[in-house]
Formats: structure tokens, sequence, C-alpha cells
């Protein structure tokens, strides 16, 4: 095997790149499901931020407006998933299913006249010295503010889950949604909220996708990546940091793979493809294998319907 | 009940489609494995639709069904058009070939249509496809001139014939004009993804490709490629807007004249089950324009050697051929069968690579 052709420092930059989308659907899918809210619409929120990112990023020549118009499309879709499953009760499977869907039909129907247009380029954010580093600068420090945001937001969602107050009701809500009712908080609202974050960094990571590492807008191009960040919660166990850790080896199998190919190194393509859904159906094995530690891990209420008896 | 219904239902209406042939519009549905937006194989399919619309005006009706997963899910959709009374069905993808069968079987009525498959079972499905490896010899010919690092990138799908035949097919005619020229090959298993194949197009660059090639369907490649200040090559629809400076050519699939071709003779009652494999002679394939950045006198070869592919002088595996292990597949002048080439499943000899089980 010679590997002497790879390079390490390029290896983990392109690897940083290929996880952030699935890192940013990822980190606002657990925020929805610590509230008890299973969106299965992620791969239509990512693909509705991609063109709508796109869209604007084209018509202003900003990225920056992109990406910002990208969390408000993801937003609003997931807030019609938020009043049909939280204010007419309908079923969060059924919804989300068909919020994929309609994300995937109405992307395409946006993106009609942004076929095979040029989207403004996003500039690479190199910090001062740091970027000058050999090897790790390169691997690091040489990326676009989207890669760094999403890292921020990993940190900035774990000290809310664990330090605040409002982070200590989310998941209060989501354990058991009847006990935070009694005690006077709103459940319909905390998950309308977690929803709509949800939405908003779904939309952040697709708008990551056309803008970024593709970039282009082509129907159909998120290919699978919301159902993988829907995988990398339950890989988590609904946990910031381990979500990071995913993200990254998930990234890191795909970019790794095609790495190896292009340099003829000979590895079974196949078995690295599906390695990151055998692994999270061994961790679901693990977790589920245990009942106490199944009840410590995924949300009380997760999936469940909240009406509050009059 | 209600499937009963549903069903009888449908068989009248296929008695009807008989008897008032001429008054009703001859249905035609197309069934698409990618969506109609990719730019790549599908959009051509779909242009070829439009094109038959265009041409038969009220005498046709056609319908499509798009992002169609390969197996239970596509005999579903062939099943639910031979229902609504579709007089021919096109089913255009490799993998949609035993369901193509299987629906055959249960409609002998209804008319089939199979792109770039093998399997032929039932006297209502005819088998089209498409000589590809005729616009990769001379994509492989102009890339082994451009090349400067000696060093090519090619993003593969499947390891199915086609593709492999395909990228044999680059690779011979590229190192006939530059023995040094070497291939990295990178397999997704998938068609379409336009991320992986973005993944995929930075990997070659970092491997010293600056030249790619591809044999997936979305034109992500050409974007990396333009940003990269490198050459690529479109995949069957002209990319050329997503990389003016990076797109050399690209192989187009012409499919319109033979969809025409053939719900006429459906509207004609001559529809006869067939097996054809067509090329540039026919004009199934053909090249976009050539990119300015070509050479005046690569550009003239390039040409040559597609008029000669054309008139059938030259044949792109063309003896003496040996495997990559060396084993002679074809001797000095001699042409490798068809039969061999749908069954290809190795590599000839020079290609440093090795083919995935």
């Amino acid at each position: 095997m010679d590997l002497s052709s790879i390079n390490p420092a390029v290896l983990a930059a392109s690897l940083m790149v290929a996880a952030t989308p699935i890192m940013l659907a990822g980190i606002g899918e657990l925020i929805s499901e610590k509230s008890g809210v299973l969106n299965l619409g992620v791969e239509g929120m990512m693909i509705t931020g991609a063109v709508s990112g796109f869209a604007v990023a084209v018509m202003t020549g900003n990225p920056a407006l992109g990406f910002i118009a990208a969390v408000f499309a993801g937003m609003a879709l997931a807030l019609v998933f938020g009043v049909i499953t939280q204010v007419l009760l309908a079923n969060h499977v059924a919804t989300g299913l068909a919020l994929t869907l309609f994300g995937l039909g109405l992307s395409a129907l946006i993106g009609q006249g942004y076929v095979g247009v040029n989207p403004p380029r996003t500039a690479k954010l190199e910090i001062p010295l740091l970027a000058d580093i050999p090897v790790l600068g390169r691997a690091l420090f040489g990326h676009d503010l989207i890669v760094y945001l999403s890292i921020l937001l990993i940190a900035a969602v774990w000290a809310f889950l664990k330090f605040t107050r409002a982070g200590l009701i989310l998941r209060a809500v989501g354990e058991n949604h009847d006990a935070a009712h009694a005690l006077g908080y709103r459940v319909v609202r905390v998950r309308l909220m977690a929803i709509a974050f949800g939405g908003a960094c779904a939309g952040l990571g697709g708008a990551y996708l056309s803008l970024v590492r593709v970039p282009q807008w082509t129907e159909g191009m998120t290919a699978g990546a919301g159902w993988i960040a829907l995988a990398l919660v339950v890989f988590a166990a609904w946990r910031p940091w381990r979500l990071l850790v995913g993200a990254y080896l998930f990234g890191g199998i795909v970019v790794l793979q095609l790495n190896l190919q292009a340099a003829d190194v000979r590895i079974p393509v196949h078995y690295l493809a599906m390695s990151p859904y055998l692994i999270t159906i061994l961790v679901l094995v693990i977790i589920s294998s245990d009942r106490s530690r199944a009840a410590l891990n995924a949300p009380g209420s997760l999936n469940r319907t909240f009406h509050a008896a009059q | 009940m209600k499937r009963r219904a549903l069903l009888s239902g449908a068989a009248l209406a296929l008695g009807l489609a008989g008897a008032a042939h001429a008054d009703d519009p001859t249905k035609v549905g197309f069934v698409y494995v990618g969506p109609v937006g990719d730019y790549g194989w599908t959009a051509t399919h779909d242009a070829a639709r439009l094109e038959v619309e265009e041409h038969f005006g009220d005498a046709v009706e056609t319908s499509y069904v798009e992002s169609v997963a390969e197996g239970a899910d596509a005999e579903r959709v062939m099943t639910q058009m031979a229902l609504q009374g579709h007089d021919l069905i096109f089913a255009t993808s490799f993998g949609f070939g035993p369901d193509a069968n299987n629906v055959a079987a249960q409609f002998p009525d209804v008319k089939f249509e199979h792109a770039t498959g093998y399997q032929q079972d039932h006297e209502n499905l005819s088998l089209y496809n498409a000589r590809f490896y005729e616009g990769r010899a001379v994509i492989g010919h102009i890339a082994g001139h451009m090349t400067e690092t000696n060093t090519i990138g090619y993003i593969a799908s499947y390891p199915i014939p086609e593709v492999i035949h395909g990228i044999n097919s680059a690779y011979i005619h590229a190192r006939e004009v530059n023995p040094d020229v070497r291939f990295r090959v990178i397999w997704l298993f998938s068609w379409f993804d336009p991320s992986q194949e973005a993944d995929a197009a930075n990997a070659l660059i970092e491997q010293g490709a600056d030249v790619l090639m591809q044999h997936t369907d979305s034109s992500a490649p050409i974007s990396i490629a333009q940003d990269a200040g490198i050459y690529a090559f479109g995949q069957a629809s002209d990319m050329s807007e997503f990389g003016p400076d990076a797109h050399l050519t690209a192989i187009l699939d012409i499919w319109a004249p033979y969809y025409i071709e053939r719900v006429q003779a459906v509207m004609d009652g001559t529809w006869e089950p067939q097996d054809i494999w067509h090329g540039f002679a026919e004009g199934m394939v053909e090249l976009s324009p050539l990119n300015d950045a070509i050479p005046e006198d690569v550009r003239a070869s390039a040409m040559e050697l597609r008029e000669a592919i054309a008139s059938g002088e030259y044949h792109p595996f063309t003896g003496p051929l040996n495997r990559q292990d060396g084993t002679p597949i074809v001797g000095e002048g001699e042409v490798i069968s068809d039969a061999d080439l749908l069954a290809m499943d190795y590599y000839v000899e020079g290609i440093t690579a090795e083919l995935p089980d």
C-alpha cells in the first residue's frame, strides 16, 4: 500500500468540508429531538435551504445573504411541520416524510431558473498566523466562516443544554411533556422554537452544499445527506460533542475512501460506503440493549404527540 | 374490491385503446432514474420526450416519473403506467431491466423499451443502447493531448461493462497519443450524487489529475474543474455553462429520433421487438462544440477520429489489445465483438488501477 501520495493536511481539510453539512443539519435535529419532536423532514429542509441560499446568493452576489436566506427558508419549512404536528396534532413520522417529499419538489420548482448558474464564491477565512503553521494550518485554519460556525454551534448547543435554564426546560419538555406542562411550561411553544432551530440549521447545511461544497444548484443535490444527519443524531446518542465526532467520522469515511481510490489503494469500497449506517445500527443495538441506558439517552417523550387536557 | 374494479377498468381501457386507435392519442410513458433537472442522463431523455410531443402534437400524450429507484419501486411505477393505458413505456436505466421484463410479462399488449440493458425475455420488450465508448475514444484522444501532468482522473459509477469499456476506450486513445498517460479511477457506486462527485473531483485533482472525465450524471465535477483551473468533459448533455473554460466537450446522448421512430411504429402497428446499439453513425452519440482551448491540430485529429468511427472505417477496440494481466483480447488488426464488449469486466493493459469486485 502506497499511502505516501495522500497529503494528510488536505485530507483533514476536505474531511471538515464534507462533514459540515451533516453536522449542521444534525445539531438542529438534535435540539428538535431533545424537545421530543422527531422531524424526518431534514432532507426536505436541507434542499430547500440549498436552493433558497443559492438563489439569493446569485441574485445579490453576496454568499452571506444566501446563507441567511437559507436559514429563514429552512425555518419556514420547519414551522409548517411545527404547526401541523404541534397545533393540528398530526403524526410526526408521516408529516416529516411528507415534508421531505414536499421540500424536494418545492426546491426543484424554485431552482428551475438556476440550473447552470455559477454562484458567487464564499471567501476562505484564513486565520492570521495560525493558517501559516505547516500541515495544521492548511488542515484546520484555512476554511470558510461556516465551518468554524458549525463547531461554535456545537459548543453553544452543548452549553445551552447543560448550563442554562432554558436548556433544562427544553430537556424537561422532551423527557416528559405532561410533567413539564403540569409545571406550567408551554410545551407547544418550546417545541415550535426547537423545530424552528432545527429547520434553520438544516437550511444552513443545505446552503453549504450548494454554495461551497459543490458549488452549483442541481435538483436532488442533497442525495440523502438529510438521512445521514438523522442517523448521526442517534449515533451521537443525543449528545452534541459526540455528534461532532460522528460527523467527522461519517464525513471522514467518505473522503478517505475517495482519496484512497484516487491514490490507487485497493479497498473494499462497498463496505466503507455502508459503514456509517452499520455503525449507526450497532450503536442503536448497544443503547437499546440496556433498558436503563436507553432511558438515559433517548428523550422520553420523543415522537409522542402532546395534547394538553383542558 | 377496489383493486379489482381498477383492473377491470384498465383492461377495458386497454381493449378500447385497440379499437379506437385513430381517435385516442398514443400514450407514451417514461421512467427516469434521476431528476429531469440533473443536466445529465435523465435530462437528455426528457429533452427527447419533449421532442416526441412536439413532433406528434395531439396524437401523443406523454408522461414521466422521475427519480425512480431501481427495483420494486420501478416495477410499481411501470405497472401503474400500464394500468393507466400507456401504449409504450421507455425504461431509461440499466437497473430497470428485471422490472421492465416482469411488467412486460403481465401486460402483453403494452410495448416496452429498455435502455442500455441486456435482458429481453418477452415479445413486447425492445432493447436500445448507444455506443458511448465511441465518444469516449474521442475524448480520450483529446485528453491525452491536453494533459500536462499525464494524469487523467475518471469518476466512475458502477463497475458494469458499459462503464468499464468506456474507461478502456478513453484510455486506449489517450495512450495512443501520449504513452506516459496514467488513469486514476474513483468508483462512487451511484449514478447521481453531486457532493460525492465534487469530493471525488477534488481527490483526483489532489492526486495530480489535470483532466477529468466522468461517468456519473451530475455537473458537479465541471464546477470543481473550473475552480481548480483544469479541464473536464461533460456527460450526456453540454455542461459548458458550469465551467466555460474547463469544459472541453461533452458526449451527447441524442434519443429523440429513435423515440419518434418507435412511437410512430406503435401508431402504425408495425412495432417489433429489436435490440439496437447505435453510435456516431446513426447520430445517437454526438459531441458538443469543442472548447477553443483545444489547439487546432488536436481538434482536427479528434474530428478525423470521429469521422473514421462514424464511417465504420475504424473501431475503437481494434487489436492488438491485451487485458491488464497481459492476456490477449484481440490480435493485430482484429476487432472486438459486440458480445465481448457488452460483457467486458476487465481493464486493458496499461491501466494501473484495480477494478472493484
